[in-house]
């Protein structure tokens, strides 16, 4: 396989990969390096890669392995300077002003406090559209349980968005 | 109508019962301007998903790494060849390069030399010459020997 082709077998849903690795690692330079990881970690491979039966699921699967191995690991609990963790104290209320006037930033900051399981369902479900069958594969999750903590992470996005848009008119 | 059947729509979502298609039935009705106004707080929720798809991986993967790995190793073979040249190419032009005065030198050197062991040659015939004298000697100590027995002969005769 040269690298031509591997770049074509890639390019579609290395955009996926990076998503789902910014949805669990928040910060976008994290994001960036374990999709190179991934993608890497593919090349490497190259040999075995067409014994695979679907690349773009097993590639989703070690996004999600790879980024819950990361959050896990001691690297990760060092705190970094990241938008999510970082405030500057002087800005603060100028930011949070700007934050609740744009309600499409706090549907972010809301799916970013569900838990990591919900998280990956929904980025899976409503960004990149993926069916329940191919969710269950990558997960290795039956689908009822998909829907069961997918209706569950969407009534609590639902209920948050709700007390936000409220906030200040009741 | 269709605010009825959105609103249906949204209850199935909720219970994460509704198919792709039905879901991009809601993503397209909440893009547009005219949301019911009981249902906006869903609006920034699809805004939202329809937005992040649009983020892409920018960042360039080196996927010929292989490829440097070899690059450096031909440097180091170029390196240690380069460096068995530089010492070896100095030392092949420098050897025939003698200057005048070495060579004044070495002549000297030999002709001293020379000189040296022809003295020493000669000192060696002179040694020679004692060997000769010694083996006279010897000579004449073996023919003394003779003048001792016939001295004893003549002992007994006399008495």
């Amino acid at each position: 396989m040269t690298q031509a082709d591997f770049v074509s077998l890639v390019m579609p849903f290395k955009d996926k990969v990076f998503r789902l690795a910014k949805r669990l690692l928040v910060s976008r330079e994290e994001a960036e390096d374990a999709t190179q990881e991934i993608l890497l970690k593919l090349w490497n491979n190259k040999q075995k890669i067409s014994d695979y039966k679907n690349v773009e699921a097993f590639s989703m699967t070690m996004t999600k392995n790879f980024c819950l191995d990361r959050l896990k690991s001691k690297q990760a609990q060092n705190l970094k300077i990241v938008h999510s963790n970082y405030q500057d104290k002087g800005h603060s209320s100028l930011q949070k002003q700007v934050e609740a006037r744009d309600s499409v930033d706090w549907v972010s900051s809301i799916i970013e406090t569900l838990p990591e399981q919900q998280k990956i369902i929904v980025q899976l479900r409503d960004i990149e559209q993926y069916d329940f069958a191919e969710i269950s594969k990558m997960l290795d999750m039956n689908e009822t349980a998909i829907r069961v903590a997918l209706s569950r992470a969407r009534k609590t996005i639902r209920e948050q968005l709700t007390k936000t848009h409220g906030y200040g008119i009741k | 109508m269709v605010l009825n059947s959105i609103e249906k729509l949204l209850e199935k979502y909720d219970n994460a019962e509704t198919t792709l298609q039905e879901e991009a039935q809601l993503r397209a009705y909440f893009s547009s301007d005219d949301v019911a106004s009981h249902l906006e707080s869903y609006k920034p929720l699809f805004v939202y998903f329809t937005n992040t798809q649009q983020e892409a991986f920018t960042k360039d993967v080196p996927l010929n790494t292989k490829k440097k790995i070899n690059f450096y190793q031909w440097i180091s073979v170029a390196a240690a060849a380069v460096l068995m040249f530089g010492i070896m190419i100095p030392q092949m032009w420098s050897s025939p390069t003698y200057s005048q005065e070495e060579i004044e030198l070495y002549n000297k050197t030999k002709n001293a030399l020379a000189f040296m062991s022809s003295n020493f040659n000669e000192g060696a015939s002179s040694i020679n010459v004692l060997e000769m004298a010694s083996d006279n000697f010897n000579a004449g100590v073996y023919k003394a020997n003779f003048v001792k027995e016939f001295g004893k002969t003549t002992n007994k005769l006399l008495k």
